[in-house]
């Protein structure tokens, strides 16, 4: 069983574990994930993100099928490990040792 | 060399001269006394937003809103004629708190036909009235109009609800307000439903959070490394300066210049910025919000990146030019804990690309968020050791001096008055 539209089958093995459809459930992955899932999951996904968002504007946003909403939430997940990629080198925020920001409401999708 | 013009007087500082220019102290940061003066003379006495229309979607649509500061859980309520009413959250008969779930301390929101006491099932419509009480004949001489639930002065302004628990508010929410604020009436707040809320709790007094986010003299150092070294670098060589402050009764404004990403060469830009066409500053794509009212980038500065209008006491609005805006509470719960809410607000999305672009915002908020929040800690237990007892503020932080000067002041005024017997 495939979670993702056939085109973007190449993503299909990071789709089980980065498919989440909250900020919560993202974020506590990217804190319990290591650098190097991480680093793996970008260089794969980031090159398909172009071609994944014009994929998804094909449909109304709030009709989405199930294969597309599973990856939107994977672009969603892009754009949460991009900032330990990009930018920290490590899952956490530096120097966030104590601070939380929870989020209890987003849009759907 | 300053890269904005300032005030004749020299600084925006000196253009308000009763905030002086020396060092000041934090004690009212430090000290649990103190904070009781705050709730006795700012928490219990003036108005305090508590959230939007929207969260009000219909008739029977209710929150709970625990406000420590001033010793009160308030239930809002959209009443059968669609008013908004805001009621202390207290059951007549024995004081049981009468909405909640679970747990009595936390916040709860839903949708009903009618309060039921969970304790003895007493039951009030949605406008307060009290129309059951079980085995009423066992009572004595039970006037039931005189115990509806007792209301709280509750208000609305730009779909933004504020409650009051003074005996008599001592001013009108929209004279409270002034110009500067109610001018941003017909920004299409009531459009932009489409909201990303985080909350947190922070061990630090509720004004050194205010002061992270009224000043901007500290991203270019505390945030660096969001950004590309090369910008960093930039950033931190030219410092931080803001266009226009303004201050207006207790409320105060900072506008500052934009930044167009879109025209920077990709070395200055992180490389999902370019993905998802966005970033810190909200989606590089416009979109339409139809003419701005006059209180928005009251200034014209040009290129413009936000207004912070930071409203007394404790909630801010903060509009971007990239056309998204943001909220911000901060709730004290003693003299050095508060509870932090943000509220990040866009357009509902009209397709995938401009859904994605909103979550990059929302997310890059986060990240910045985070490292605000952690470092009011550190301040906190700096100045609360007492070792050191007056700082500095420069030019750049004329908002923080405002604030703790404007608190004093209120609660001088309060304190001025003669003793009367007060709640």
């Amino acid at each position: 069983m495939t979670m993702l539209p056939t085109e973007f089958a190449d993503l299909e093995p990071f789709a089980p574990k980065w498919c989440l459809p909250s900020e919560p459930g993202r974020y506590a992955m990217r804190l319990s994930s290591s650098m190097d899932e991480m680093y793996e999951f970008y260089e794969a996904i980031h090159p398909r993100a172009a071609a994944a968002i014009s994929h998804l504007e094909r449909f109304d946003l709030y009709g989405l099928p199930e294969d597309a909403t599973n990856l939107l939430h994977l672009l969603y997940s892009m754009i949460m490990v991009s900032f330990p990629v990009e930018a920290w080198g490590q899952p956490r925020v530096p120097d966030t040792g104590s601070a939380s920001f929870d989020c209890f409401t987003e849009p759907a999708p | 060399m300053a890269r904005f013009p300032k005030p004749p007087e020299g600084s925006w500082t000196e253009h308000y001269p009763a905030l002086g220019t020396g060092p000041v102290s934090y004690e009212d940061s430090t000290s649990p006394e103190f904070y009781e003066r705050e709730r006795r003379a700012i928490f219990k006495r003036t108005w305090l937003n508590v959230g939007r229309v929207e969260e009000l979607p219909r008739s029977g649509s209710y929150f709970t809103k625990e406000i420590a500061a001033a010793n009160a859980s308030v239930v809002v309520v959209r009443g059968k004629d669609g008013e908004v009413r805001a009621f202390h959250n207290i059951c007549r008969h024995r004081g049981n708190k009468l909405v909640w779930n679970d747990y009595p301390l936390e916040e709860t929101r839903g949708t009903c036909r009618q309060f039921q006491c969970k304790y003895h099932g007493w039951r009030y419509d949605l406008e307060g009235a009290l129309n059951f009480v079980q085995q009423e004949s066992e009572f004595f001489d039970l006037d039931k109009d005189a115990y509806g639930l007792l209301p709280v002065h509750c208000d609305v302004w730009a779909g933004f609800i504020f409650v009051n628990f003074a005996p008599e508010a001592e001013q009108p929410l929209t004279e409270f307000l002034g110009p500067m604020v109610t001018d941003l009436e017909g920004y299409p707040f009531d459009e932009m439903t489409a909201r990303f809320g985080y909350r947190t709790n922070i061990a630090a007094n509720w004004k050194l959070f205010m002061d992270a986010f009224q000043e901007f003299y500290h991203a270019p150092v505390l945030h660096a490394k969001q950004s590309p070294q090369k910008y960093s670098a930039m950033a931190q060589q030219a410092g931080f300066e803001a266009p226009h402050y303004r201050i207006e009764g207790p409320h105060r404004l900072v506008s500052t210049s934009g930044v167009r990403f879109w025209e920077m060469d990709s070395e200055l830009v992180k490389p999902m910025e370019i993905t998802t066409r966005s970033g810190l500053f909200g989606p590089w794509d416009e979109v339409d919000l139809g003419e701005m009212p006059k209180g928005v980038n009251p200034a014209h500065c040009d290129p413009w990146g936000l207004d912070s209008f930071q409203v007394f006491p404790n909630f801010v609005i903060l509009l971007w030019s990239q056309g998204w805006y943001l909220t911000y509470h901060y709730w004290p719960t003693s003299h050095h804990t508060h509870v932090f809410e943000g509220n990040v607000y866009f357009l509902p999305a009209t397709n995938a690309r401009e859904r994605i672009a909103q979550e990059m915002a929302a997310v890059t908020f986060k990240e910045f968020a985070l490292q605000d929040a952690n470092t009011l800690e550190a301040t906190q237990m700096g100045i609360e050791s007492g070792y050191v007892d007056r700082f500095l503020l420069n030019d750049q932080e004329v908002l923080c001096r405002h604030l703790h000067k404007e608190v004093a002041d209120w609660i001088a005024a309060y304190e001025s008055v003669p003793e009367v017997p007060r709640p």
